[in-house]
């Protein structure tokens, strides 16, 4: 049998939702409609606008944040769904004095330009340092695994020497 | 996108019971067809019923050459899982081609079936490797699971639970992926099983189907020159900018061709 | 030398803001009380609009106004200019004049995207409800939305005053001199070629945020340059100048289509005075595809013809250019003043003759995008020559050789108008001939057939022109707080002006490099500034701190000889130090700033740097492919360019630019096209479902490397490197493809040489 305690959420009319969550380390919480996406709650309700939007069919990976370690697109996801999960976003992982060797590696290698893909670009490029730990991370893979994310500006080739630098750990 | 009320289940029967009750809702999986649809206000479903949270729906086990996938399993878990990988390395190289890293950290093998977007890759793996879909209320052959365009056997109510593939002697796949969007133009997926070869082919047709005249070829000799006379049929192709039917046929011999020489 | 001068591969210190989120695009900002803007767009390419009802949207929960074309023609507000209109001259004699684009479509939507009604509500949401509620009764009318729908003969007629849908007929060189070359010709070459509408896909979409604080309007937008959208906007809203701030932060890419002045940039300004409220837009990328300025977009027939020795006499070429739905700032320039000039590369071809015709057409209009007419020039010589050299049994390097401008013609008057200062462009080749290992590639290609692909190898030789608005202004300032403030009429969307600026007034004032602060992009604080294009910023603006510097050293020195009771010209400056050349007592230019703005004036500087003269970047890319036959798949299997843009200020930032520049030329060669459907007019490709952009994995790594021969006309003898890359790139990518396939017996091929189009070619030619 089905019980209430089966579902959160509204039942007729749609209100607004309480969201609780845990962002950059710190637990969060929110009222979103239910249709608000992750990408917005995390820029509008939270203020962390350094995950960006770049399109609207999941294609350019700007909005790439990490979901209970793992990257995903933000813009693909609603935010009632961040319940009790872990999200981490661009902010979260390191600060100007204290910066992720991924963040360092894209400063020394010139792994941007406007950078407005880049907080995506360094959150996927964590997603494929960890996915090919123990192996030796060859350019063609980076190459592979950067698929989803789009850059306009700077023709991917320091962003995978960036990628590899950090993955060397220089 | 329009709104909508949230459900998330619990449990398999939670989430039929209230799909039985509500209007228009939605099974929300991985979300990666279903929320950029509703984005561009393309689907207005009264309710969503997410299943990200039922653990039961989740996890791979492999026992007696047979590959059990819970519905919500993501391609990235089978990609990298070591079973699979091992007992049929072709399925864990197609969930790999599936979308992106990011698109593969959230989509799901039920979700992408049900859907069944012409494009997609697993109806390959589903019809090539003579898979079985378990549902809530029953078991569907591969062959019956998909009927047409975005369309398939399930009934109202009737929810994925998981996807058995029985392991072939051998099988490969082959993609050409969309230069823009990365969805199969053609996916070709060949298997050499007990029962007999199959050739699934998917990107090609409104639908996945089952290539018969390469199937027979290869029945009676199984490489790539058993394929050279075979042409595949133009007519009722898919075309759009990327891909004419008459291109789509030529990578569907190819595709079949190379799969094969792979497993030479 | 100086560690942070000029040079030096300094890193760029805009990155840590970028690499921890802490950009400040245009859509990150918001304003107290702000309300939400939507643009109701039409759904047709070519409608004819009879009325807009917009009663009940109106009363829909939590909107707060809308207002149609109808509205903002009553309130008075302009159209958006073209700044060519009164200033194109045709081959007839008579000057262009077009009217301006309408903010909102009045009586007829001419494109799909076209702005209908633009709704302002509480929320985003709430005003694309209330957009559903807009009832548009229109007549849907024959439509000609691709170039090649709107050139032929039954095309339908898109605007009363443009028969044939002609905009504009222009014509440069001399045509009897090329008629004549061309009766004495030993051979001629001809081609026909497509050069694919593109959109330009900066990753950031355009937004706009605008108010009304304290009498004045405030816009914060992305820009190339807040001077230009200030003298521009001004007059569309019918206010002075001094009335109208804008503020531009962050720009997310650009590519020169954040160049120019939108609808919604006049639409949120508007709208926030009626309502008292900032009213915020911000486009997703669905309306990116069918409102941002598109680029390219031409059909070009070109012949060249040759004396007995395989030497060019003469060349010429007719551009049929789109237009699209409506002339923008500079649309009818880019193919004509912009790119025409170049007509015939690097060659000393005697007699040129170049015609360009406009046409009007139901798609976005099409202005500058990277290159903006060059790339089109590059690629139409340089398919040429291949062509040629085909035909005439020569090797591709020979024929150039052959043609080259030489060293000792320099400065070169180019028939068309341009004085080309210096460069080497046979060395250019010679170089990367010799890096590409081009004397090994048939055993490339051999070991390439052993696998059943084909091989090709393709070079272009481009040159291009950095271009510039005449002027380009600076100011360098010394406030209280130690730091060093360098104001730049210019805009970094990318390109690293923090940081690159900073390195040239390192090099000129030996201020410390991390003291420095660029102010760029807010119109009260720059107060004049031509803006970024053209590859053009890093040259205007180095002479515009060298001016400002000058100034600032004068006064320093007239303030140490005040202080030290001696007479100006008894100080000398250098490595930022003020000497007495009498007394050997010395002051740093920072402790003498300090000191001479206790006394009074200080050394504030300002200044604007006139100059007319383009800079000619070029030089030599060469490109390997292998082609799957089976499938038509191009990949390119290696890339390297010898470039020579004069002296190179960060040879980091430098190859930056090469890279992006050269994978946006290979999406042009190889994936991107932007196509309407040709019996609805409904865009195709609007969306990255269908529009085919560069992944990282559809290409491999670029090798630059720079032969850095001096520009003899610039500051510093920098010639520019931002769009150079671009210009290279489709021709060398081309001329590869077509070398891979020439075994096979194909000959023709446009681009894009998608999978489709390359295995179509192949079965053509079987």
């Amino acid at each position: 049998m089905t019980g209430f305690a089966d579902f959160i959420g509204g039942f007729g009319d749609i209100m607004t939702v309480k969201v609780t969550t845990t962002v950059n380390g710190k637990p969060v919480s929110g009222d979103v409609e239910p249709n608000t996406l992750l990408v917005e709650f995390v820029r509008e309700n939270l203020g962390l606008t350094g995950t960006h939007v770049g399109c609207d069919t999941s294609q350019c990976g700007a909005c790439t944040v990490h979901f209970d370690g793992k990257p995903v697109k933000s813009c693909t996801i609603l935010a009632v769904q961040a319940e009790g999960h872990q999200v981490v976003t661009i902010e979260g992982i390191g600060q100007p004095g204290n910066l992720h060797p991924m963040q360092a590696a894209f400063q020394e290698n010139h792994g941007l330009q406007c950078g407005f893909c880049t907080p995506g670009m360094i959150m996927a490029g964590i997603g494929i340092v960890e996915r090919n730990k123990g192996t030796n991370l060859s350019e063609e893979t980076i190459r592979a695994e950067l698929e989803g994310n789009i850059c306009r500006c700077t023709g991917y080739h320091n962003i995978v020497k960036s990628i590899a630098a950090a993955a060397r750990g220089n | 996108m329009y709104n909508f009320t949230y459900h998330r289940a619990g449990s398999v029967d939670a989430a039929a019971a209230k799909l039985a009750e509500s209007g228009d809702a939605k099974l929300l999986a991985g979300g990666m067809t279903l929320l950029p649809t509703m984005k561009q206000r393309l689907a207005q479903p009264s309710d969503l019923i997410d299943l990200n949270e039922i653990d039961g729906l989740k996890g791979i086990t492999v026992s007696g050459g047979t590959v059990t996938i819970g519905a919500m399993t993501r391609h990235a878990d089978v990609a990298a899982s070591a079973e699979v990988q091992q007992a049929i390395p072709a399925l864990a190289k197609l969930a790999g081609l599936i979308g992106d890293p990011a698109v593969r950290n959230r989509g799901t093998i039920g979700g992408s079936i049900a859907n069944n977007d012409p494009a997609a890759d697993y109806p390959a793996a589903v019809v090539g490797l003579g898979a079985t879909v378990v549902t809530n209320k029953r078991e569907i052959a591969g062959d019956d699971f998909f009927t047409g365009m975005f369309e398939t056997a399930l009934d109202e109510g009737e929810i994925v639970t998981a996807v058995r593939f029985p392991a072939p002697q051998k099988a490969a796949y082959f993609k050409f992926p969309n230069p823009a969007s990365r969805y199969a133009v053609v996916g070709v997926m060949v298997a050499k099983t007990a029962s007999g070869v199959r050739v699934a082919v998917t990107g090609a047709a409104p639908c996945v189907f089952r290539q018969s005249d390469m199937e027979r070829a290869l029945s009676g000799n199984f490489s790539a020159d058993a394929l050279s006379g075979i042409t595949q049929d133009a007519d009722g192709l898919n075309e759009d900018i990327h891909a004419s039917a008459e291109y789509r046929a030529n990578l569907v011999v190819v595709g079949a061709k190379r799969a094969v020489a792979e497993m030479a | 030398m100086r560690k942070f001068g000029i040079g030096q591969p300094v890193r760029r210190v805009e990155d840590v803001r970028f690499i921890t989120g802490a950009g400040a695009y245009t859509d990150d900002l918001n304003l107290p009380g702000q309300a939400y803007g939507y643009l109701l767009r039409s759904p047709w390419a070519h409608a004819a609009i009879r009325s807009i009802d917009v009663s009940a949207a109106r009363a829909a929960d939590g909107v707060l106004g809308i207002w149609t074309g109808a509205d903002l023609a009553a309130a008075g507000v302009g159209d958006l200019p073209c700044a060519i209109s009164g200033v194109l001259r045709n081959r007839d004699g008579s000057v262009l004049e077009v009217a301006g684009r309408a903010v909102l479509a009045r009586d007829r939507a001419m494109h799909v995207g076209d702005g209908l009604a633009f709704i302002v509500a509480e929320t985003l949401a709430k005003a694309k409800a209330a957009a559903e509620l807009i009832v548009v009764d229109a007549e849907e009318l024959p439509a000609a939305a691709n170039l090649a729908d709107a050139v032929h003969g039954e095309a339908p007629r898109l605007r009363e005053s443009a028969p044939g849908n002609i905009c504009f007929d222009w014509e440069g060189g001399d045509a009897a001199a090329v008629d004549g070359a061309f009766g004495q010709a030993a051979h001629v070459t001809s081609i026909d070629l497509l050069h694919n509408r593109l959109a330009p896909s900066p990753i950031e979409p355009r937004a706009a945020l605008g108010h009304v604080d304290d009498g004045r309007h405030v816009l914060r937008t992305s820009t190339q340059g807040a001077n230009l959208f200030q003298r521009v906007i001004a007059p569309v809203l019918g206010i002075d100048q001094e009335a109208l701030r804008i503020i531009t932060a962050d720009v997310g890419g650009s590519f020169g289509m954040k160049e120019f002045i939108y609808p919604e940039h006049i639409l949120v300004l508007f709208a926030a005075e009626k309502l008292g409220r900032p009213v915020k837009w911000s486009g997703d990328r669905s309306e990116s595809f069918m409102s941002d300025l598109h680029g390219r977009d031409v059909i070009s027939h070109a012949e060249i013809a040759f004396d007995a020795d395989g030497r060019a006499t003469s060349l010429r070429v007719h551009n049929r250019a789109n237009m699209g739905a409506y002339v923008s700032l500079f649309g009818p320039g880019i193919q004509t003043l912009g790119g025409a000039r170049l007509t015939g590369g690097l060659y000393a071809i005697p007699a040129i003759n170049v015609r360009v015709t406009g046409y009007y057409s139901n798609s976005v209009p099409v202005d500058a995008y990277r290159g903006a007419g060059r790339p089109e020039a590059a690629y139409v010589i340089e398919r040429l020559m291949n062509k040629a050299a085909r035909e005439l049994g020569l090797a591709p390097d020979e024929i150039r050789r052959r043609n080259f401008i030489r060293p000792s013609q320099l400065p070169y008057r180019h028939p068309l108008g341009f004085v080309f200062d210096s460069g080497a462009f046979e060395a250019n080749m010679d170089e990367a001939m010799r890096l590409a290992d081009w004397a090994g590639f048939p055993a490339r290609r051999d070991g390439a057939r052993a696998r059943g692909r084909l091989r090709g190898i393709g070079m272009s030789c481009y040159i291009e022109s950095s271009v510039g608005f005449g002027y380009e202004a600076a100011e360098i300032r010394f406030p209280e707080d130690g730091t060093i403030e360098i104001v730049a009429g210019t805009m970094s969307a990318g390109q690293g002006h923090e940081t690159v600026w900073a390195q040239i007034v390192t090099e000129q004032l030996g201020v410390p490099f991390e003291a420095i602060r660029l102010v760029q992009g807010d119109t009260d604080r720059v107060k004049t500034g031509g803006g970024t294009a053209g590859s053009r910023s890093t040259y205007m603006v180095a002479g515009a701190f060298r001016l400002s510097a000058d100034q600032v050293i004068d006064k320093g020195k007239a303030f140490v000889a005040m202080l030290l009771g001696e007479p100006p010209e008894s100080i000398e400056f250098s490595d930022g130090m003020f000497r007495s050349a009498g007394s050997n007592r010395s002051m740093s230019i920072m402790e003498t700033a300090a000191a001479a703005r206790r006394d009074g004036e200080g050394l504030d500087s300002g200044a604007t740097f006139n100059h007319d003269i383009s800079t000619f970047p070029n030089g030599c890319h060469v490109c390997e492919v292998e082609i799957d036959p089976d499938t038509g798949k191009v990949e390119v299997v290696r890339y390297l360019v010898v470039d020579d843009f004069g002296r190179i200020v960060n040879p980091m930032v430098v190859d930056g630019q090469v890279h992006g520049g050269i994978v946006q030329g290979l999406g042009q060669a190889l994936m991107e096209h932007s196509l309407h459907d040709p019996e609805t007019g409904q865009l195709v490709t609007g969306s990255f479902m269908d529009y085919a952009l560069p992944r990282a994995d559809d290409l491999c790594a670029i090798e630059s490397s720079y032969n850095e021969v001096p520009c003899t006309t610039s500051p510093y003898g920098v010639k520019g490197c931002g769009e150079a890359g671009t210009t290279g790139a489709c021709p060398a990518i081309m001329n590869a493809v077509l070398d891979a396939l020439a075994e096979r017996g194909v000959t023709e091929l446009d681009m894009p040489a998608t999978p489709l189009r390359v295995w179509q070619a192949l079965r053509g030619a079987r």
